[in-house]
């Protein structure tokens, strides 16, 4: 047999005749007009829109951009937090054709020019205020921009630039256009075809410039209906939008699926009151990166740190029952009588309580994607009774290529290929995959589309993985960043800095060993997790830079350094890249400092060239090392951060060949 | 980017008109006001225009908070005329005031420590509620939607001023600048036409300060408020006045336009010292 996973491309999405976005919508305002569509908490109570209302809105905003000028093909920039009337402006930008941009709204005015450029646009809907500031300081480079159309009015009394206009004008004007030209929407609706492009997304530039990936109505709604099939998820679900809108994810989960299954999205107050909106909606089915799910533990774990000995002794003990059964329970496994009756308990009394604090009470499915997670973290999760899984996906395959299925979790699997998709691997163990989820093309870049996939068709992932005996996939690497060292043993240092972050002291972590007699680490601590830790020590410091150099909080991590070398020296296949030397950052890896990509990814190559005296400090034995770094802060200026930064060894393992970690 | 804003928002307001000020709204004329026998203000001339930001400046001890409780009604001048609204004022008390439309904040923060924010806010609408106690006990009809509809302006406050994820926290829990803010949410819960803030920027951080800075600009500009605000920190005032006083020892030095005042001879003296 030959190494290739799935079904294949079988015919996918549901019936033919609804191929695109802006006829599923259309259908669901026919099918299920009354049912809420979306939700948005506005002056502190939730605010309903059904599926009527948002197809009026679509229409008013779409036939407004007509109005406008905008044209077929046409690209349509979006930034901005999860705002309905954004997420209404996506569908208007498809119902005519168009083709929807979305932009992380965190992004500063220059990263904002490239795409800008890039993508042509003419167009652009932001959120607010301070998008239209960005806007209009990059205008000048961004020739084409003819139209900066903002949701929210606040603050915008005194724009007079030519470019701007207000969202409720544009839909007022688009309501006159509809009466005028009463057909015209569906008219532009059925020009639509289900290979034409739905949505452009950049990708976050790990290397190099960001590409703009070109996906079509049939990618997504292919991947968003094998998803609907494969979790069994139906009209009823209600899910929360809080992670960016230009991130694929969020695309697949608060768009393509609400979409095709006829869900609730909601859409929480501001950024800073996500958890509180989570509880008070309480999703049936959520996603979110593992960083959420790990900073939702960590509260719950400092908090119970300082919780009443009796409840500290009562949450220890039913975590412990739940460590031994919950998931087996939850994969309905056969677990004891006695077992499932403390379980039961342990449910009245902390599993419960703890999922309703968190707003985990309704899940019926939980999804995470986007980094390793720490299988501590993962089975904490599963373990309460939360049926967290993990995906597998890419921005050029809609994220959709693994997913778990029920019952059959593995901590350190992405599971098995997803309902339409073919999984095959390379010689050199890169995943290749084939589908409809495919992307049509990188915008204007046929040389990349070429290269990333090959004559038979497949995408090729850039990851590393293997299949294991259960047809799990399992992921290694990135196949470019797994290297050898001059012994000639294995180097694969995202899943080496992997296993330094599921420890809660450690936030970041780059290694450092391709090429070399040994691997050397940069640690990043995580200020909340160690400043904690040093408050209940009495120890004083004044900041990350100082508690970072402190020599207790060395220990801490040298502490941390040597379980994951010892856990390496279990693997015949990592067991030679032990961590021998480390050092703390003095200061935290930034997006703002090009240090991580705004998904937070390490962008390794510039670090390794920004910090090249630090790396050398390290391989050639010195003690300690003298660096000043430029930093920039949240409000634009920047400065200089200096220190002495202490290295230190770790212990490491003889590699114990032949056996394997439980 | 705070700065940003406000210079966009400034620099904006004065190329279309933005706010226009109007008329003279607040006379104060020959003020003076004695403890026994310490003279607090000593015959104090200035007044306040519609719309206007109006800052009263000065060092410690200037008499700064004495002239805002004038203002307020809190204390009675032995000497001097108040005219508001073209009326002369007769003796008043501060409730008096809050009927008149001033609301004000403190410079010691003067919340409900235990109650949430938007309990806090809810009691700045306290002039306006019309039901009584019993009424509000058994909480029914007229009542039931009067309340709402207070609530409804608490939370377009609470938008107002960005504080939604802390609507339902005890603002003794609050950090400092976050209850300051939570104060200004309470007079402006009173639906003011006149605002006395007492040092709103005491003892905040540069971006608490920023961030005042912008909610006062916006005050002033989406509802029309007049502002009158006393503050130590001179920078601060110097962005966002319209026009200044400034006082010494009671007495007024100085009075007009930022830039005019920061020229002034007297203030560079009061606020420096002499150089000899």
């Amino acid at each position: 047999m030959s190494d290739t996973h799935g079904q294949g491309a079988a015919k996918a999405g549901p019936e033919s005749t609804l191929d695109t976005f802006p006829r599923l919508l259309m259908h669901h305002a026919r099918v299920r007009p009354q049912r809420p569509a979306m939700r948005e908490k506005e002056y502190g109570i939730w605010q309903t829109y059904t599926w009527a209302q948002v197809a009026e809105n679509v229409r008013a905003i779409a036939c407004g951009l007509a109005q406008l000028g905008f044209r077929r093909g046409d690209r349509l920039a979006i930034v901005g937090d999860n705002r309905p009337r954004l997420y209404w402006s996506v569908a208007a930008c498809q119902c005519l054709g168009g083709i929807p941009v979305m932009m992380y709204q965190d992004a500063v005015a220059q990263e904002m020019v490239y795409v800008l450029q890039d993508a042509e646009i003419r167009f652009a809907v932001v959120e607010d205020q301070e998008q239209v500031d960005k806007m209009l300081e990059i205008a000048g480079e961004a020739p084409l921009l003819e139209h900066v159309i903002y949701d929210d009015p606040r603050g915008m009394r005194h724009y007079a630039d030519a470019l701007l206009m207000g969202l409720d004008e544009l839909q007022e004007m688009g309501r006159i256009h509809d009466r005028n030209q009463p057909d015209f929407l569906e008219r532009e609706i059925a020009k639509g075809a289900g290979d034409d492009i739905s949505v452009m997304l950049y990708t976050s530039g790990t290397t190099g410039k960001p590409k703009g990936v070109c996906q079509t109505h049939g990618a997504f709604i292919a991947a968003a209906t094998g998803a609907m099939q494969f979790d069994k998820l139906t009209e009823q679900e209600d899910i929360l939008s809080y992670l960016p809108m230009a991130w694929v994810g969020d695309h697949l989960f608060s768009f393509a699926q609400a979409m095709v299954a006829g869900f609730t999205i909601n859409c929480p107050e501001s950024a800073e009151t996500v958890m509180i909106d989570l509880r008070e909606i309480g999703p049936t089915y959520y996603f979110a990166p593992p960083r959420v799910f790990e900073n939702l533990l960590t509260q719950v774990m400092i908090r119970m740190e300082d919780a009443s000995p009796l409840k500290r002794k009562l949450f220890q003990h039913f975590m412990e029952v739940a460590r031994r059964c919950g998931a087996d329970i939850l994969d309905g496994k056969a677990v004891s009588g006695g077992d499932r009756l403390q379980y039961w308990l342990g449910n009245l009394l902390v599993y419960g309580p703890l999922k309703n604090v968190l707003g985990m009470s309704r899940i019926r499915v939980a999804y995470t994607a986007g980094a390793a997670i720490g299988p501590d973290l993962f089975r904490f999760y599963r373990s309460i009774g939360i049926n967290l899984k993990q995906l597998y996906g890419q921005t050029e395959t809609c994220a959709y290529v693994c997913l778990q299925p029920d019952g059959e979790i593995k901590l350190d699997s992405v599971g098995k290929p997803a309902p339409f998709v073919e999984v095959k691997l390379a010689d050199n163990g890169e995943i290749l995959v084939k589908g409809p989820m495919l992307l049509k093309a990188y915008y204007k870049r046929p040389d990349a589309t070429a290269e990333s996939i090959n004559a038979e068709g497949y995408f090729m992932t850039g990851d590393a993985g293997f299949f294991d005996e259960d047809g799990h996939l399992k992921i290694i690497d990135r196949a470019k960043d797994v290297g050898k060292m001059s012994d000639g043993s294995m180097f694969a240092p995202n899943y080496i800095e992997n296993k330094l972050k599921f420890f809660q002291h450690i936030k970041e972590a780059v290694t450092f060993g391709a090429g070399r007699d040994f691997v050397t680490a940069f640690i990043n601590i995580d200020l909340e997790a160690v400043g904690n830790w040093a408050e209940r020590r009495g120890m004083p410091y004044s900041g990350y830079t100082d508690l970072a150099s402190q020599p207790a909080v060395y220990e801490l991590i040298r502490d941390c350094v040597e379980k994951v070398n010892a856990d390496l020296a279990t693997d015949p296949k990592m067991g030679g890249s032990q961590i021998r030397r480390f050092l703390i950052l003095h200061k935290e890896l930034d997006a703002d400092d090009g240090e991580l990509t705004r998904t937070r990814k390490v962008r390794r190559n510039f670090i390794a060239e920004k910090y090249a005296v630090l790396i050398e400090a390290l391989f050639e034995g010195r003690n300690s090392q003298y660096i000043e770094t430029q930093v920039s802060y949240e409000d634009g200026r920047s400065g200089k951060v200096a220190a002495d930064l202490r290295i230190e060894e770790a212990k490491t393992f003889a590699p114990q060949a032949g056996r394997r970690a439980a | 980017m705070m700065m940003n804003d406000i210079a966009a928002a400034q620099a904006a307001a004065s190329a279309t008109g933005g706010r226009r000020i109007g008329d003279v709204i607040l006379d104060l004329q020959n003020i003076s006001l004695r403890f026994g026998g310490v003279k607090a203000l000593t015959d104090i001339s200035f007044n306040v225009r519609e719309h206007e930001i109006r800052s009263i400046i000065g060092p410690n001890g200037a008499g700064k908070s004495s002239m805002l409780n004038v203002i307020n009604g809190v204390y009675h001048p032995q000497e001097g005329r108040i005219l508001f609204h073209g009326q002369e004022r007769k003796k008043m008390e501060p409730h008096m005031a809050a009927t008149q439309g001033i609301a004000r904040t403190f410079q010691n923060i003067a919340l409900f420590k235990g109650m949430s924010v938007l309990d806090n806010i809810m009691t700045g609408r306290n002039l306006k509620m019309k039901s009584n106690l019993l009424q509000m006990a058994l909480y029914w009809g007229a009542v039931q939607k009067e309340e709402i509809a207070h609530r409804e302006k608490v939370e377009e406050i609470i938008d107002f001023l960005e504080i939604q994820s802390v609507r339902k926290t005890p603002v003794g829990q609050l950090p400092y600048g976050l209850q300051k803010r939570v104060e200004l949410g309470r007079a402006l819960a009173a639906e003011p036409t006149m605002l006395l803030l007492d040092e709103p920027m005491a003892g905040m951080n540069v971006e608490e300060k920023q961030d005042m800075c912008r909610f006062i600009l916006d005050v002033n500009d989406q509802f029309g408020t007049t502002i009158v605000l006393i503050e130590h920190d001179m920078g601060v005032v110097m962005d966002i006045s319209d026009r200044v006083v400034v006082l010494d020892y009671g007495k007024k030095i100085g009075d007009g336009a930022p830039d005019e005042v920061r020229n002034n001879e007297e203030v560079i003296r009061a606020y420096l010292g002499t150089s000899h």
